[in-house]
């Protein structure tokens, strides 16, 4: 089972939500730290034992004596990765999305593929926890792949896996929340929150992953995020009140259910509600999958 | 690397980690700020323009790249396409009579065109794709370029550029020395697209353990484009012993601290009555004022070491 935990603006609590519902989970979690720019997880969660590995994608290289600069790679590829010039194909390496095709389309065989590392992936484990952090080295510009390496790192089959993901509504997210049973969208009842969660879920619509919405800091006198949920139909999993205690226990990185044990049971309920609609997701795809 | 015009200031402010405060405290600059063009960097999920309530003065579609989609009529299932696509755009279906076919997702399709090439049955198109749109737009502090990517679209850092270059030429033509950017969490494409080229980096982060870390690899990442930064410490009173240490740490990574916000219910108040919060009388308010009269010193003299 598959969950996923995003948010259309950042600093909503995405990671907050993600690090209690491991915490109070009672079986075996795998938690996949999908925010490989910022990843933060790690700093609530010790894992002492952390294996470190780097991740790639994989680059064109060229082979001058095999190659005869006749240009198919340069004029195939759509992200001007690699220019002809002087009569020999250049490779810029940071505009290559590691497709494969310039390979593949080379008549003279000239192009093979080598990594180019962007990130690393960090396995620590800790009890019946598995944290997978995803990390972007500094200068790098593409996710997506880096989100795609640490995705690949949990099994199909394990009984539950939570995704941290990356803010915002565009293809990194996507990459995140792809192919998951449910996703916990995080706003706050303020105008940019409940804006940016109106675009969260037109994109997540788009992916066809049944949600349900937790609003953070909620303050009686804002009801802008509930009437937004309930006018399209998105379950409002939790509030969390605007407690200053909250924000000062998350700023010495202590773990919510711990700091402050009254909010155990509302985080033990949320993960509760959250399997049961996973698993009627889970259960309507076995049942009507085209396949 | 911009072509960036040296009359031309840009400020660019950014956080990393999200939710800092970031839109607030631009929206406060860009009410301070007289002769100031305002540029909505944060593509994904722009918000300046709830608080600055703009009057559209231009719009144009943001088109990028290309789509695979595959002809039903003219697919035979042979799967070629599945076995080439390294993104995981390609789904198998069943049709109405029960044959095996093939789909692109197009959320997942990167626009490679491999899948294209290689049809044995020449099944697939390839048009250009509609990634959202850009808007130049009039408020009650100054032109605001901002824009809306698509849910779901890539290339948000080419849509960064466009509204840069955009902010950067209207600058030129009403004769206005700053450009203020509003830019996106991260430290990846869109936030390198805001950052590359601008005149200084204003960071805002708050004093939590995340903060700490996040601003850590977005002054790297500053550095590493070589751009000069300033740092500013938002709520800082939630825990005023890390907020020191997050000023210290950005010392020696090469930030000036130029002013602290208190954490205030205010703020968000502002937002509310779609006002910045130095619009109305905030403590907050007052804070982001006086920081702003150091950061100003800052921009126009060349305080900073090459």
């Amino acid at each position: 089972m598959k969950i996923a935990v995003a948010s259309g603006k950042g600093g909503t609590g995405k990671t907050t939500v993600c690090v209690n519902l491991a915490r109070v989970a009672t079986q075996p979690v795998t938690l996949l730290d999908c925010d490989v720019e910022e990843p933060n997880a790690h700093l609530f969660i010790a894992c002492p034992s952390d294996e470190v590995e780097p991740a790639s994608i994989w680059v064109p290289r060229i082979d001058e004596q095999r190659c005869d600069a006749c240009g198919e790679c340069s004029a195939f590829c759509a992200f001007n990765a690699i220019a002809m010039t002087a009569s020999r194909p250049k490779v810029f390496e940071e505009l290559c999305h590691a497709c494969g095709g310039c390979a593949k389309v080379c008549p003279k065989g000239a192009i093979d593929e080598v990594p180019r590392p962007i990130g690393t992936v960090t396995v620590g484990r800790s009890d019946q926890l598995t944290l997978i952090t995803g990390r972007l080295d500094i200068g790098m510009t593409m996710a997506p792949p880096l989100i795609r390496a640490v995705r690949s790192r949990a099994d199909d089959d394990e009984q539950l896996v939570l995704i941290d993901a990356p803010p915002g509504t565009t293809c990194p997210v996507v990459t995140a929340v792809s192919g998951c049973d449910f996703v916990v969208l995080v706003t706050e009842p303020t105008p940019f929150g409940v804006h940016d969660l109106g675009l969260a879920v037109e994109a997540l619509e788009a992916c066809g992953i049944p949600m349900g919405v937790v609003i953070n800091r909620s303050r009686r006198v804002e009801p802008s995020a509930a009437t937004f949920c309930k006018r399209k139909g998105i379950p409002v999993l939790l509030e969390l009140p605007d407690d200053r205690r909250i924000a000062e226990a998350y700023s010495r990185g202590e773990v919510l259910v711990e700091a402050l044990p009254e909010y155990r049971a509302a985080f033990e309920l949320l993960l509760l509600t959250i399997r049961e609609r996973a698993a009627n997701t889970h259960v309507s795809r076995a049942l009507g999958d085209g396949r | 690397m911009n072509g960036a015009d040296p009359m031309i200031k840009e400020l660019v402010i950014l956080s990393g980690k999200g939710g800092t405060g970031k839109t607030s405290i631009t929206a406060s600059i860009a009410q301070l700020g007289s002769d100031t063009v305002l540029a909505d960097c944060d593509v994904d999920a722009a918000d300046l323009h709830l608080i600055l309530e703009p009057r559209t003065r231009h719009r144009e579609t943001f088109v990028s790249g290309r789509e695979a989609s595959i002809r039903p009529t003219d697919c035979t299932g042979c799967g070629v396409c599945l076995d080439n696509c390294r993104f995981g755009a390609i789904e198998p279906y069943l049709d109405e009579q029960d044959e095996e076919k093939f789909r692109v997702n197009g959320l997942l399709c990167e626009g490679c065109g491999v899948c294209v090439h290689f049809c044995r049955d020449r099944a697939i198109d390839f048009e250009p794709r509609d990634c959202g749109e850009w808007f130049v737009s009039d408020s009650r502090n100054g032109t605001l370029v901002h824009a809306r990517l698509r849910p779901g679209a890539e290339n948000s850092g080419k849509l960064v550029a466009i509204v840069r270059a955009e902010a950067r030429s209207i600058a030129r033509a009403q004769h206005q020395p700053l450009v203020v950017i509003d830019g996106p969490p991260g430290i990846g494409c869109p936030a390198i697209a805001s950052v590359t080229g601008a005149t200084m980096a204003l960071v805002v982060t708050e004093p939590t353990v995340s903060g700490l870390h996040d601003v850590e690899r977005l002054l790297a990442m500053i550095r590493h484009f070589r751009i000069p930064a300033a740092l500013c410490v938002n709520k800082w009173d939630i825990n005023p012993i890390l907020a020191l240490q997050i000023e210290e740490k950005s010392r020696t990574l090469g930030a000036i601290p130029v002013g602290r916000v208190a954490y205030d219910p205010g703020v968000s108040d502002a937002q509310h009555a779609l006002r910045a919060a130095t619009e109305i009388d905030t403590r907050a308010g007052e804070d982001i004022r006086a920081m702003w009269d150091r950061l100003r010193v800052l921009l126009d003299g060349n305080h900073f070491e090459p």
